[in-house]
């Protein structure tokens, strides 16, 4: 059945390229070669992350008013509604989570060297997009600790140089956070990244198929798997490892709903951003009020964005990388990188 | 002759497409730029009963829009400030333990003039005027 079916197509379309990418794809086998699993786990929790979104969006309302209840209603009326909303929120993180391992990964490897400088920067920008899907789904529930996260984060791009009052008033639709803000970020979470991100991840995947998997410099190369069927089913296990977890986490530790926005009631003690946020808040915690005469948040805001435009920039600075030489100082630089941000997340969580 | 009437054609092009470009994003970032709402601009309101504080307290109030922070110094002083923290914008709260406004957001401190004592704040925060008046306690912003 299924070989008439293909016979079918084949009369009428050149499937040589969809067969020469299933039989003749290959992964080179090292001692690394579980390192290039982080990707394909990102995708899919990017999957999961779509299914769910849509099945919350037929109960959820994005009011000011709404909000709240509609999500209450979810977890407390829905058939398994709670299962469904901890699921997509758990799913963020790890989601999250495996994007970063994923990026550390590719960038141990080296696998951003020439040729694949645009696979590393479409990358980097679906880190950026996943964050922002982050931030606005955070709201969204309309609880309390959402609304000041989201003061504070749309505050803090306000302090962007010229244009930062006018994008904080994009942002929020208006002067404070209000229900407009709601609006804005429910339309950019459901609408915007994702279209942006399958667009960008279409590329990035494109460029992985059309140029094949990476090999690591100077590590010994045993040979190579076929990525059909052998590599896929490893990463299938991957995928199962990830969803056994997943439900797990889902199941024993539903996602907390918290208490209703009171816009005149004051900021929680020990109110805090989600995990992957938490780097960038200790900076904004650390900034004194100003540093000669340049306000503290205007500084922590722009050494948190040379951060990024180093990670961005990382396929060029490497000069070694891409002439196939060894470039043991990026090693050393990612790892100390790798330590900084584990540490400084610790110390936010704690402290 | 320097200028071919290909890159003439080329450069008018090239201008006409910008001209397009901005007429289609002018009206769309005017569209983003959310509409400014007449504010009633409030000057004096009601934050608190007489009795409703005691020394050491301190409560929240709506001022307009804004949320508004009013207190009994230890010493049994009325004092008002905005709620709204200078550095990132959250609601500070009154801390009794310390005699301190403290905001939770990045452990900003400030004193019972609003000055800031510690943290990531860089300005104090507004004062308005408070007084007295049969039960009620009002609020005032201050004429500059
Ligand atoms: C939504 C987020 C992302 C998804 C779904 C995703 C997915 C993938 C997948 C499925 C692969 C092939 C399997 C693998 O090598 O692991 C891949 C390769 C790659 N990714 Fe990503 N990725 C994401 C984000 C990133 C980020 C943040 C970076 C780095 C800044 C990055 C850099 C790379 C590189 C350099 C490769 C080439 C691999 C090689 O040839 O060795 N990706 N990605
Ligand atoms: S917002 Fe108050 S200390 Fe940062």
């Amino acid at each position: 059945m299924l070989k008439k079916i293909t016979a079918w197509v084949e009369d009428r379309m050149d499937l040589s390229t969809v067969r020469h990418l299933m039989l003749e794809k290959t992964v080179p086998k090292h001692r690394y070669t579980f390192f290039h699993l982080f990707g394909g786990a990102a995708l899919f929790l990017f999957v999961i992350q779509i299914v769910t979104g849509i099945l919350l969006l037929l109960y959820y309302k994005p009011t000011a008013g709404e909000a709240y209840k509609s999500v209450k209603f979810i977890i407390t009326q829905v058939p398994f509604g709670w299962l469904i909303r901890s699921i997509h929120s758990w799913s963020a993180n790890l989601m999250i989570l495996a994007i970063f391992l994923h990026m550390f990964a590719k960038y141990f490897l080296k696998a951003y060297r020439k040729p694949r400088e645009l696979t590393w920067i479409s990358g980097f920008i679906l880190l950026v997009l996943a964050m922002g899907f982050g931030f606005t789904g955070y709201l969204l529930p309309w609880n309390e600790l959402a609304y000041f996260a989201t003061r504070v984060g749309t505050e803090s791009v306000g302090a962007t140089p010229l244009i930062g009052h006018w994008l904080l008033q994009v942002f929020r639709g208006g002067e404070d956070v209000t229900g407009a803000t709601l609006n804005r970020f429910f339309a950019i979470h459901v609408t915007v990244l994702p279209l942006v991100i399958i667009g960008i991840l279409s590329i990035h995947l494109l460029l992985v198929q059309a140029q094949g998997m990476s090999k690591p410099i100077d590590v010994e190369e045993k040979g190579k798997i076929p990525f059909f069927p052998n590599f896929m089913l490893r990463d299938l296990m991957m995928w199962l490892g990830a969803l056994i977890i997943l439900l797990g986490l889902a199941t024993f530790l539903p996602w907390e709903l918290g208490r209703p926005v009171d816009t005149f009631a004051s900021a929680p003690a020990g109110i805090k951003p989600e995990w992957y946020f938490l780097s960038m808040y200790q900076i904004l915690k650390w900034m004194p009020a100003a540093l000669a005469g340049i306000p503290g948040e205007l500084i922590g805001i722009a050494l948190i964005n040379i951060g990024g435009a180093l990670v961005l920039l990382v396929p060029f600075l490497d000069r070694k990388a891409s002439r196939e030489e060894r470039s043991p100082w990026f090693t050393i630089f990612g790892i100390l990188a790798l330590v900084f941000l584990v540490a400084i997340t610790v110390y936010a969580k704690l402290y | 002759m320097a200028l071919s009437r290909r890159k003439f054609l080329n450069g008018l092009l090239g201008i006409f497409s910008l001209g397009g470009m901005a007429a289609v994003m002018s009206p769309v970032i005017q569209y983003l730029t959310p509409v400014k709402k007449q504010e009633t601009a409030v000057s004096s309101v009601v934050a608190a009963k007489a009795n409703e504080l005691t020394p050491n307290t301190g409560k929240l109030f709506r001022f307009g829009s804004k949320p508004g922070i009013l207190i009994m110094t230890p010493d049994g002083e009325y004092r008002a400030f905005s709620a709204i923290c200078t550095h990132l914008g959250c609601t500070v709260q009154y801390s009794s333990e310390e005699q301190q406004i403290w905001c939770a957001c990045h452990n900003g401190h400030y004193d019972l003039n609003g000055n800031v004592v510690s943290g990531p704040p860089p300005r104090p925060l507004e004062a308005y005027a408070c007084f007295a008046k049969g039960s009620e306690i009002f609020v005032q912003r201050q004429k500059s």
